[in-house]
């Protein structure tokens, strides 16, 4: 009996260890390597997570935007199209509830890569802000090099962007939001288009936000 | 006697107004619920779940008024599309592109303009298909 109230109270000990250790965290995600490196002429074994690399695109009122920009920010990146008829109004009906949950917040962004450069001007970039009632640099839309956009689209944030003259609107893509985390490394992939995933996401950034700078396990 | 035939031609009228109306309320059930469907298929991402619009970007279709003195003119604009034009919605002033749904056959464009024209706000009743069709006709 005195037994069995002994392996009670350790149960319920671990059990109390789980709960202390179970804050909400957000994996680290895509490629990674292990690397060994010497840490006070010790061997140590430390993984290196992919990081978005750094850019250079000009946002609607003019400015050159880096990476530096960026820096001390969590941010989330997608991208569109000006003229985009099929699924662009819906992810930015959405992403508008995620300016307006954190506009006036110094440490987030959001930044739309548009994939049609050409026809997207810095002044049409602009006039579509307008018209979608977003100002201040908390929302910016990116314009710049085609190559470089689909580029950073296709092997950085691992979505899919290309030109296809069959679809309507003349490109496919599609429309997920990425989460980017302060060290650059990506933290979630949401369906812009569905409204469930995009609360999900305004839910996931507050967890971000309360993160520490600490190496995260996953 | 003559009174006995009064009352059943009057029973007999009753019945049948009743059932021409329930055909009618089964016809506008039947418009209304595959335009949902159309709706949000090819409307919903623009114009939104309750035809809110999106900003300035893309209008609503809850100006009642609007609609209906458009009413004739509603199935060129679902079929053939928008523009490059201004138009006017709860007084605000939209302009842009709304893409065209040449394929769209007239019963489509019928239902889902039942569905708008009876959601949002609109109380238009039934647009049949044979309204789209001689609508379509004056299309320029």
């Amino acid at each position: 009996m005195r037994r069995l109230a002994v392996y009670v109270l350790l149960a319920a000990a671990l059990t109390a260890c789980k709960f202390n250790s179970d804050k909400p965290a957000l994996p680290i995600m895509g490629n990674r390597e292990a690397v060994t490196k010497t840490v006070n002429g010790k061997q140590v074994i430390d993984t290196v997570y992919q990081t978005i690399p750094d850019f250079k695109f000009v946002n609607q009122y003019g400015d050159t935007i880096t990476q530096k920009s960026l820096k001390g920010d969590i941010y989330v990146a997608d991208f569109f199209f000006t003229t985009c008829p099929s699924i662009c109004p819906v992810m930015h009906r959405n992403m508008l509830n995620v300016y307006k949950e954190f506009k006036n917040v110094p440490d987030f962004k959001i930044i739309s890569h548009t994939i049609d450069p050409k026809h997207d001007s810095v002044a049409v970039m602009k006039k579509y802000a307008d018209k979608l009632g977003i100002s201040g640099n908390s929302w910016w839309l990116l314009q710049g090099n085609k190559e470089d956009t689909y580029n950073l689209g296709q092997k950085n944030y691992l979505v899919a962007v290309k030109q296809d003259d069959g679809t309507p609107g003349g490109y496919v893509h599609q429309g997920w939001f990425v989460l980017v985390d302060k060290k650059s490394r990506i933290r979630g992939y949401y369906d812009g288009t569905d409204e469930k995933q995009v609360a999900k996401m305004i839910a996931d950034i507050k967890i971000l936000r309360a993160e520490v700078n600490t190496e995260i396990a996953q | 006697m003559k009174f006995k035939v009064i009352v059943f031609t009057a029973i007999m009228l009753c019945v049948i107004i009743v059932s021409c109306q329930s055909d009618a309320e089964q016809e506008f059930k039947r418009y209304y619920t595959g335009g949902a469907v159309i709706y949000k298929d090819k409307c919903q991402n623009c114009h939104g779940n309750n035809g809110e619009g999106l900003s300035a970007m893309i209008p609503p279709l809850t100006d009642t008024a609007y609609l209906k003195k458009k009413r004739t003119v509603l199935s060129c604009l679902v079929k053939y599309g928008i523009k490059e034009t201004i138009v006017t919605i709860n007084g605000k002033a939209y302009e842009g592109t709304m893409p065209a749904n040449v394929d769209m056959p007239p019963i489509e464009i019928a239902k889902v303009l039942t569905y708008i024209g009876n959601s949002f706000g609109n109380k238009m009743g039934t647009i049949a298909v044979e309204e789209v069709n001689s609508n379509l006709e004056k299309c320029n």
